[in-house]
């Protein structure tokens, strides 16, 4: 049996090193030995499928499946999920979860003094469609403090978990919204050197998407790794 | 749109509320064929404290050998009540446990067989990308001739040895740093 193809490696300085000081938590929590490399098995090049499998109904609208309204700015979020050689990924899960419109949790280890919205959960799950395409419906999130640092706060975001179809695609990242005065003063969106990368996490205002007299919609696209292809699958 | 992958971020402190439809401890149905185990452990940061709130995810073949995914074409049987995908969270104690069977031997670099083992991601508050590392079970003859294995060096290989300490129950912790840090991978 021949080797198999592998991933594509990070272009520099586009993923976090595990040690970022400004992210006090990492100190303790990052690998301080480096990464030992090997090379792609079949363990890496597969990994769980979940085409499909959704929490139900109402997993594509976190405002739905609650008594009454959640509270705050209702938006739609869609864009594509495609791998670094351009291929759409499609009956790929994405599972979603984020704050309230005042910038709370429903989660006992949140102790932000923000109230709870008893018709908002904060938790999606969408499925690509054969394009890639996503879309679900949601409630803008709101700022919220942590303890970081002195008057730290996160920039409004949602977070995304992805598996691709492969282990070694696995992603988790967390979406942002254009124009946040906060985004500068962030350590975890500023992880990274490249600004490009960095503004990559931010999404667009979507007219196209948007529904009049409805919702405004965001774009964000994500690319998870690609394999290495030979030269005439280019 | 650029084609370079999305930067990672940390999944913070309140994955639960989005991940945890998919939590699931026990990775083997319960007529997947193959020898039952059980794997629990604990997870440490840096000065020893555990870690309350880290995510364990585990992908595994069946006792044949076999992933159920496309990328397989072997030769070994699929098994009907076998996926091979755990989620785990850690406790307030930073313990983990899972069940399910001990994996067969699945195709490796130049054609020789891996020896069996499990494939891990570490992610949690504090950690901006995932930590991907592996599980080996320690005293299995395939070890020696494991490829993967070969490129660790041999004093921290037993960072991804799970310990039998009798009757299908093996233990294995993950050191985020220190004298006894993890082995974690770049593939
Ligand atoms: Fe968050």
């Amino acid at each position: 049996m021949s080797d198999l193809k592998g991933y594509r490696k990070p272009w520099w300085h586009t993923q976090p090193e595990y040690v970022h000081p400004a992210y006090g938590s990492t100190v303790k929590r990052g690998p301080l030995q480096p990464l030992i490399e090997i090379p792609a098995t079949l363990s890496e090049v597969t990994g769980p499928v979940f085409s499909a499998t959704t929490i139900g109904k109402h997993a594509a609208d976190l405002t739905a499946g609650h008594a009454g309204e959640s509270i705050g700015e209702r938006i739609i979020v869609t864009g594509r999920v495609l791998d670094e050689n351009g291929k759409a990924l499609s009956n790929t899960l994405l599972e979603i979860w984020q704050c309230n419109a005042a910038g709370r949790y429903l989660h006992e280890g949140d102790l932000h003094d923000a109230p709870l919205d008893p018709n908002f959960t904060g938790l999606g799950q969408v499925v690509t469609d054969a394009e890639g395409r996503y879309r679900f419906t949601t409630i803008r999130p709101g700022e919220y403090p942590w303890r970081n640092h002195y008057n730290a706060w996160r920039p409004a975001h949602i977070h995304f978990s992805l598996f691709g179809e492969a282990f070694a695609q696995r992603l988790v990242t967390q979406m942002y919204f254009p124009g946040d005065p906060l985004l500068p003063f962030d350590p975890i969106f500023n992880c990274i050197a490249d600004e490009k990368a960095r503004n990559r996490l931010v999404s667009s205002l979507d007219w196209e998407n948007s529904k009049s007299e409805f919702a405004l919609a965001y774009r964000f696209d994500i690319v998870l790794r690609g394999r290495h292809q030979t030269p005439w699958e280019k | 749109m650029s084609f370079q992958a999305t930067t990672s971020q940390t999944v913070g402190p309140y994955f639960r509320i989005g991940l945890s439809p998919l939590y699931r401890n026990e990775v083997a149905g319960l007529q997947a064929a193959g020898t039952r185990i059980r794997i629990s452990g604990r997870v440490f940061d840096g000065n020893g404290a555990a870690v309350p709130d880290a995510l364990i995810e585990v992908w595994q073949a069946n006792a044949a050998g076999r992933y159920r995914h496309p990328e397989d074409q072997g030769a070994a049987p699929l098994d009907a009540d076998f996926v091979g995908f755990g989620r785990i969270p850690t406790g307030a104690d930073g313990g983990f446990q899972f069940s399910t069977i001990k994996p067969g031997r699945v195709a490796g670099p130049g054609g020789c067989l891996q020896a069996p083992h499990i494939v891990v991601s570490v992610l949690m508050r504090g950690i901006l990308k995932r930590a991907l590392t592996r599980i080996y079970f320690g005293g299995e003859p395939a070890n020696a001739e494991d490829a993967v294995l070969a490129l660790v060096p041999a004093s921290r290989r037993d960072t991804l040895m799970a310990q039998s300490d009798g009757e299908g129950h093996y233990r294995w912790d993950i050191h985020m740093q220190g004298e006894h840090e993890t082995v974690f991978f770049a593939v």
